[in-house]
This record gives structure tokens, C-alpha cells and sequence, in this order.
């Protein structure tokens, strides 16, 4: 009885403020934070205002109906939007404390620490060893044997090195949708990204490849920065741990997954999550 | 309102209406089918034509008229070996393409990656008006602006600085005319340029925009896209476009005769003058009285036919082969 009244107190300190106390258990770290992100095709205006931050290991799960923006800002983050002209993003993106958005930055070696699996699988017209070897290639200069290690290692990690090590030299493209899409994943990790972009990876995939997919993503998530848009809000659900809710360009809300799922404070978010539309 | 009734039509006139339709349509398929057959058939035709009007020459010459290099239209000698315009034809081609493929490539990456959009349009039209200029307007700059620039650059930079080097020295061996394998060579790559950058680019554009992105997803420079993904991707199609220049530069015979010599002999030194068998026709053919000289002339045709059927026929496959692998 004496020990439940003199817990009292900090219980009740801890309800009314649930973030302190999370952050003083995990110290979880902001790997990327964007700041009044605005972004524009031409004059139409994508992103509103987005304010949010990607915890460091944890998988950040973007929602919200078709033309949202949640591709979009992913699309930011790698400054791939940059290849097409009249496309330009204003605010500010922190990775690490440093803004990426500074024409300063170096695109290429940011685009070599955020990584970036896209909708449709993309193999290289070359063979699955090439596939990989290409964006390692680019950066580092291994020995064939480190190559070889370095192929093998990215392959078992996107849990495709069983179905492909005796036809390593086969052409990428002749691989099933699901088996090219982890070959796109290998791809990303052997780079050795600090965070990995997943825009809809599953949405060309059959419930099979998927849940593999969904797999891997929770196996990297202990140590990548991992962002993932999708369409499948039991898959946002299933592999996330923040969940930011997009509609019309603005976040709706953004906060952890099962809070998302079971106690939305938006309205419009309970409605979109219920299917009422979208 | 007018409420016309299905039977107002009467059966009878529906059948007449069906059989009418029915008659115009055969007369249709008739029409369309002979004028595509026109072209098999004109085909054939040049074909039995060349092999009939050269029979002459290639059964008394036999072998001897692709192996030997007199050709003497002399008609107290009439001794034709068909070497020289043959060696002249593929050598002014391939300097054509060693020439236009790299330039070609270059303006197509250059459009299709890195030209702001503004200019892509204006470059683009600028190379389609390049590809409609007559083949006369070339031959004429070639002779009167290109062979004396090259002419000057030659005899005084190109043949003094490989003089002792030793296989370089016969190749550029002087003293240059201007006029010669060379020059026809360059105005050739000129006159392609076009078709290979129309092409490229052209192809270069149905490589999937995802396929890029995930290249430079990676930190892929622009150089390492194109050279590792797009060239790749649309290699098939490069090939294929640069046939159908190659054809061209193949056949090409006004731009030629004008600066090429004319001279049916085979020369190690690219600064000599030479021939081709376009311009060995062009030249002869009004001349060539002798039944002999002018069915010589004919197997030259017929060579030059047979060459550029298997180069474009090659460039048709595989650029037929490409479109199959982009709707796949």
C-alpha cells in the first residue's frame, strides 16, 4: 500500500508528459530532420510546411491517398528530383545536423549515404554480380576477393544469396519481380547507406515476395535509418515504428505506429486508416 | 420528334447496302495489297536487272573482277577488277563512322542528360535540318572550302609530324591533293552525323526514367549512367542506327565524286586519291560505250546493292529486335 502511493506521483508525471520519459529510456537520435519543407512542381505546391523527424534505426512509415506528397518527400531526401528541371524544394533537411538541401552539398556522396529502393524493381541491364558491384564501384576500390565478399555479404543480406549464388553471372533482368526488388535492396546496402529509402517497394510484389520483403526491412531496420512509403497500411502497421500520416501536401499527423493505429487525435487520420476514404 | 421506326429501313436495302460495302472493301484490300507488293516486286526487279546487265563482266572476269585493281576502260584493252572502288567504298565508310559514332553519341548524351531544356529543342531541329541538306550542297563545301583547309593542314602539320613514325607515315603518306580517301571520309562523317545523333538520341530516350534515378540513387555521376546503364540498355538501338548511317555513307556518290579523286587505284596512304563504286558509276557511266565497260559498271551496282541490302537488313533486325525487348 505504502509502495503504490509513493509511486503515485511519478506515474502520474509520467502520463502527462510520455515523450520525456521515452527519450530519457532510448536515447533515440534524429537522423534526419526536416525542417518547413516546402517543395514545388513549377508553380504547383507538393509539400506544405512539413516539420518531422526520422529516428536513427527505426523505421519511419509515410501514409496518406495517391498525389499526397509522401513519394515526394522521399524523393527529397536523396535530392533525386534534382534530375528534372522546373522541380525545387525549399526549407531545411537535416542529416546529422548537416543541411543536404545546401547546393554545397556533394548529391553524389549524399546519394551514396541515403540509399533508395523505388516502386517498380530497377536490375541494371548487366548481370546480378554487376548489379551489385556497380554503385560499390563508385566509391570504394576493392580487391576481387573483398568484391566477391562484399556481393556475397550484400546478397544474403536482402536474403537473396540462396536463390542466386550458382547464377551470379546471369543477366539481373532475368531474375522473378520479387528476386529483382531484393536485388535492388542488395544493391542499396552494399553501398553501406546510413539511411534506406523505400518508395512502395511492395506495390508490384505478390503477398509472398512482400512478406519477404517486410522481413528484410525489419532485419535492416537494426541498422539502417530506414524510411518506407506504402499504400498497404497493414504493412505500415507491420514494419514501422513512427507512422507520419500526409494529406494534400501536409502532415497530418506524425507519431509513433501504434498510437497512429489505435488512438488517433486526427480525425482525418482515424478516417483514412478506417478506410473511410482515401 | 420524329420517331422512326427500325423496319423504315427495308431488308432488301440493308442487303444491297451490305453488299456494297462488301465490294468497296475487297476493292480496298485489292488496292493497298498491289501497292505493297509494288515494292517487293520493284525489288526484285533491280535485282534481276543488275545481276542480267553485269553477267557479261562477271563471267569473263570471274573471281578476277573483286581481287584485281586495273580497271581500263580502254577499248583496245577492257580489263576491269572491281578492288579498288570496293577498298575505296568500305575505307571512306569506315573513317565516316570512326568519325561520326563518337561525335554522334556525344551530342545524343548531350541532348538527352545534360542540355537545358530550351536548347535541346533548338539543337534538336538544328541536327534535322543538317540531315536535309542535299547531298550536292556537301560535296560542293567539301571541294571548295574543306579539301584546300585540309589540303594545307596535311601537307604541312599532319605529314611532317608522322614522317618517322612507322606505320602512321605510310598511312599519311603526302604529298596531299585535298582531294582523296581522307576528305571523302570526313565529308561522309558530316552527312551521317545527323542520322546517328537523331537515332541515338531517340533511343537514348526510351531508357526507363526509374532505371537513371537508381543509378544516381546510388551516387552515379551523369558519365557513369550513361556509360554503365544507358549505353547498355540501349546498345541494340545504337547499333542499329548507326547501320542505316552506315548504309548511307555506303551509297553516298555526289558529295564523294566530288572530293574523293577519282582515281581507281587502291593506295595505302588515306591522303591519296581514290574511288568508290557510287562515284566510279557516276563518272563512267555516260562514257561507257563498250558493252564490257558499262556491264562492269552494272556488277559495281550490283555489289554496292548486295552491301548495303546485308547492312540495312542487319540494322532492321536489330533495331527490331530493340522495340520487342522495350515492350516486353
Amino acid at each position: 500500500m505504502s509502495v503504490s502511493t509513493s509511486s503515485t506521483p511519478a506515474l502520474s508525471g509520467a502520463a502527462t508528459s510520455p515523450a520525456v520519459v521515452q527519450q530519457s529510456a532510448t536515447p533515440a537520435l534524429d537522423k534526419i530532420r526536416i525542417e518547413n519543407l516546402s517543395f514545388f512542381y513549377g508553380q504547383n505546391r507538393a509539400l506544405k510546411d512539413i516539420t518531422l523527424s526520422l529516428t536513427e534505426n527505426q523505421v519511419t512509415a509515410f501514409i496518406g491517398p495517391s498525389g499526397c506528397g509522401k513519394s515526394t518527400l522521399l524523393r527529397v531526401l536523396n535530392r533525386i528530383y534534382e534530375l528534372y528541371p522546373n522541380q525545387r524544394a525549399e526549407g531545411t533537411v537535416l542529416l546529422d545536423g548537416e543541411d543536404i538541401l545546401d547546393p554545397k552539398q556533394d548529391r553524389n556522396v549524399l546519394r551514396a549515404r541515403i540509399g533508395m529502393v523505388f516502386q517498380k524493381p530497377t536490375p541494371f541491364p548487366m548481370s546480378i554480380y554487376e548489379n551489385i558491384a556497380f554503385g560499390v564501384r563508385l566509391y570504394d576500390h576493392l580487391s576481387r576477393s573483398e568484391m566477391d565478399e562484399r556481393v556475397e555479404h550484400a546478397l544474403r543480406g536482402a536474403a537473396l544469396w540462396n536463390e542466386v549464388k550458382d547464377k551470379l553471372h546471369a543477366s539481373g533482368t532475368s531474375l522473378s519481380g520479387g528476386q529483382q526488388q531484393r536485388l535492388c535492396i542488395a544493391r542499396t546496402v552494399a553501398v553501406k547507406p546510413e539511411v534506406i529509402l523505400f518508395d512502395e517497394p511492395c506495390s508490384a510484389l505478390d503477398p509472398i515476395s512482400t512478406s519477404r520483403i517486410e522481413e528484410l526491412i525489419d532485419e535492416l531496420s537494426s541498422s539502417y535509418t530506414i524510411a518506407i512509403v506504402t499504400h498497404n497500411m497493414q504493412q505500415a502497421a507491420r514494419v514501422s515504428d513512427h507512422t507520419a500520416f500526409m494529406y494534400l501536401g501536409e502532415l497530418v499527423e506524425f507519431g509513433e505506429t501504434q498510437t497512429i493505429f489505435t488512438a488517433p487525435k486526427q480525425k482525418k487520420t482515424e478516417e483514412y486508416i478506417t478506410g473511410r476514404f482515401g | 420528334m420524329v420517331n422512326i421506326p427500325m423496319s423504315s429501313v427495308s431488308v432488301g436495302a440493308r442487303d444491297l447496302a451490305i453488299k456494297r460495302f462488301a465490294a468497296s472493301d475487297a476493292l480496298f484490300r485489292l488496292v493497298t495489297r498491289s501497292a505493297a507488293y509494288l515494292v517487293l516486286t520493284l525489288l526484285g526487279a533491280f535485282l534481276v536487272t543488275l545481276v542480267i546487265g553485269s553477267s557479261l563482266a562477271l563471267s569473263t572476269f570471274g573471281v578476277g573482277f573483286f581481287t584485281t585493281q586495273s580497271w581500263n576502260p580502254n577499248p583496245d584493252i577492257l580489263k576491269f577488277g572491281a578492288l579498288a572502288p570496293i577498298y575505296g567504298t568500305l575505307v571512306t565508310s569506315a573513317i565516316a563512322m570512326a568519325l561520326a559514332l563518337p561525335v554522334g553519341l556525344g551530342i545524343a548524351v548531350f541532348l538527352t542528360e545534360l542540355c537545358p531544356l530550351s536548347l535541346r529543342r533548338a539543337i534538336g531541329s538544328a541536327i534535322e535540318l543538317l540531315a536535309g541538306v542535299p547531298s550536292i550542297i556537301y560535296g560542293m563545301w567539301g571541294l571548295f572550302v574543306l579539301a584546300p583547309v585540309l589540303q594545307n593542314f596535311e601537307n604541312n602539320y599532319l605529314v611532317p609530324v608522322v614522317a618517322d613514325v612507322p606505320i602512321l607515315s605510310s598511312i599519311f603518306a603526302g604529298p596531299s591533293y585535298g582531294q582523296g580517301v581522307l576528305t571523302a571520309g570526313i565529308i561522309l562523317a558530316i552527312m551521317v552525323l545527323p542520322f546517328i545523333a537523331a537515332v541515338s538520341r531517340d533511343v537514348f530516350l526510351t531508357v526507363p526514367a526509374v532505371l537513371k534515378e537508381a543509378a544516381f540513387g546510388l551516387g552515379a555521376t551523369t558519365r557513369e549512367v550513361v556509360r554503365k546503364v544507358v549505353l547498355p540498355y540501349s546498345r541494340v538501338g545504337v547499333i542499329g542506327g548507326a547501320m542505316l548511317a552506315l548504309g548511307r555513307a555506303l551509297g553516298e556518290t555526289m558529295a564523294v565524286t566530288f572530293v574523293i579523286g577519282n582515281d581507281p587505284k587502291v593506295r595505302a596512304s588515306l591522303l591519296a586519291p581514290g574511288t568508290t563504286i557510287s562515284s566510279s558509276i557516276a563518272n563512267e557511266f555516260a562514257e561507257a560505250k563498250e558493252p564490257m565497260h558499262s556491264s562492269a559498271l552494272v556488277a559495281l551496282g550490283l555489289i554496292l546493292f548486295v552491301i548495303t541490302l546485308i547492312v540495312l537488313s542487319a540494322a532492321r533486325l536489330m533495331l527490331a529486335r530493340m522495340n520487342q525487348r522495350a515492350g516486353a
